[in-house]
């Protein structure tokens, strides 16, 4: 077969079809609305309990993400993903996903090697570089404030 | 020097005496309904994980080849097989209880076709005379370990495969006559044409597939339409399209004839595979299940089967490398 790599390459983007976007794109923003109108709806219900602004803000995120465990572990989260895509995967939802489901999967190898140092084999980079991240601007802030700035 | 490297003819074909396909129940949803030997219920059959429930798929398949035989486990010389999973545990631990002579294959997709030709050189040499080529694949077991686990809420590019649960396996003897003759095999090059996407495993493996076909007709003096079935093992829909344009730059038009197991296990349209099926328990389940069974029929004369397969490995490609392929051929051939 005398062809480049490159010509090959061609050959397959050309046979390869592409994701529908305009399919994808409009159904990943209904799905991933939906799902922060219902948090907005749960924070809402909360203020008017009398709950403050900061509370409210972390009770939506313990529920938004005990409904994704609850409905990973049903095994429904992945198919409302598979027509949600970004729209599920943005939110915290898709956070508590790739936590819960090798959780789930690797309950086979066992409670310590198994579950437990599995279980963050999807999340582990977010959570390594969230904390990177938050320590550099933690000094950064504080580079600012000793000149005198404010944030 | 123009020697038919990989390409070998046999003076005593042998013979192919039995043959079995189990599937799980979606693979025995498809256009191939009714045609398997026993269906797995689930994605683990009431063992206790998806590892388990592929060795038991095996074990099945081998012994209801055996039994199609009509031969006994202790009448089988050796076993040639292989599946998908690390060290090979599908058939490792599925073979198990067999007490027969093993030799473990890994070929990933095309370990159906590799288990097949060497069993058939094996047994056309005289040596033994019985040999059993067995193959399983299980989306589940196969998901967890090069992908991601089942539950998690990704979208797969329209370009990936669905990995079959499914298995096959053939019995071939010398002495033993059956319809169904291996008259020669073709063991393919590794070849590698930089594809590094592990979602793309049909971009990745046709060049193989090209590479072993046009060396079997160059080496034979053949051609497509001297076959009446080219089938490859799992190239979908993406990598049945770039084989059959890259064949006809070749001078070897498919013309009809090509046919893809991937493509047969599955229903496209109803059954979400995105391009087609894969994994090794593909092709030995397509081949087992339908095609030998029309060529034992009549209704089939001689068929081209290459198994392909993605060399693919999660810590290779993590590093940067690429994806290699490689392809073997079985040529079968029904009787008179």
């Amino acid at each position: 077969m005398n062809m480049s790599y490159e010509d090959y390459g061609k050959l397959v983007k050309k046979c390869s079809p592409n994701s529908p976007i305009f399919k994808t794109m409009p159904l990943s923003f209904l799905v991933g609305g939906t799902i922060c109108a219902i948090g907005e709806a749960f924070r809402l219900w909360f203020v008017s309990l009398g709950m403050n602004k900061e509370h409210s803000g972390i009770w939506v995120s313990v529920i938004l993400i005990f409904i994704t465990a609850l409905l990973t572990g049903l095994g429904i989260f992945h198919k409302i993903a598979k027509i949600g895509g970004a729209g599920t995967f943005v939110p915290i939802t898709g956070f508590a996903n790739s936590v819960v489901s090798p959780a789930l999967e690797f309950q086979t190898e066992g409670f310590i090697l198994g579950v437990s140092s599995k279980m963050f084999i999807i999340a582990g980079p977010v959570i390594v570089y969230g904390t990177i991240a938050s320590i550099v601007s933690g000094i950064v802030f504080y580079i600012i404030e000793l000149f005198g700035g404010s944030i | 020097m123009n020697r038919p490297r990989g390409v070998i003819f046999f003076e005593n074909p042998p013979s192919i005496v039995g043959f079995a396909a189990v599937a799980g129940d979606m693979e025995a949803s498809g256009p191939l309904k009714g045609k398997f030997d026993k269906v797995f219920e689930g994605d683990m059959d009431g063992e206790k994980s998806f590892e388990k429930a592929e060795s038991k798929m095996q074990l099945c398949a081998a012994k209801k080849a055996i039994e199609k035989a009509k031969l006994k486990f202790h009448d089988i010389d050796i076993a040639f097989a292989g599946d998908l999973l690390n060290q090979c545990i599908g058939t490792n631990y599925g073979l198990r209880e067999l007490g027969i002579p093993f030799a473990g294959v890994y070929g990933a997709c095309s370990t159906m076709a590799e288990s097949i030709s060497l069993s058939s050189v094996f047994v056309a040499s005289g040596l033994i005379d019985r040999a059993i080529a067995v193959t399983s694949s299980h989306f589940c077991a196969s998901e967890r370990q090069f992908r991601f686990p089942l539950e998690y809420g990704g979208q797969r590019p329209l370009t990936a495969q669905w990995t079959a649960t499914a298995a096959g396996a053939v019995v071939l003897s010398g002495k033993l006559k059956g319809n169904i003759k291996v008259r020669a095999i073709c063991i393919g090059k590794i070849v590698d044409y930089q594809i590094k996407d592990m979602n793309n495993m049909g971009a990745a493996m046709a060049p193989a597939a090209v590479n072993t076909l046009v060396n079997f007709f160059k080496h034979t003096g053949t051609a497509p339409q001297d076959y009446d079935m080219i089938l490859t093992g799992d190239l979908g829909q993406v990598g049945s399209a770039i084989l059959s344009e890259i064949m006809d730059r070749e001078g070897y038009p498919l013309k009809g004839k090509h046919s893809d197991c991937g493509l047969l296990l599955f229903d496209r349209e109803r059954q979400d595979v995105h391009s087609g099926g894969s994994g090794c328990g593909c092709s030995a389940a397509v081949l087992c299940a339908d095609v030998l069974d029309r060529l034992n029929s009549g209704k089939l004369k001689n068929v081209l089967f290459i198994a392909t397969g993605a060399l693919m490995s999660p810590t290779a490609n993590q590093q940067g490398e690429s994806i290699p392929g490689v392809a073997h051929l079985v040529f079968l051939e029904g009787s008179e």
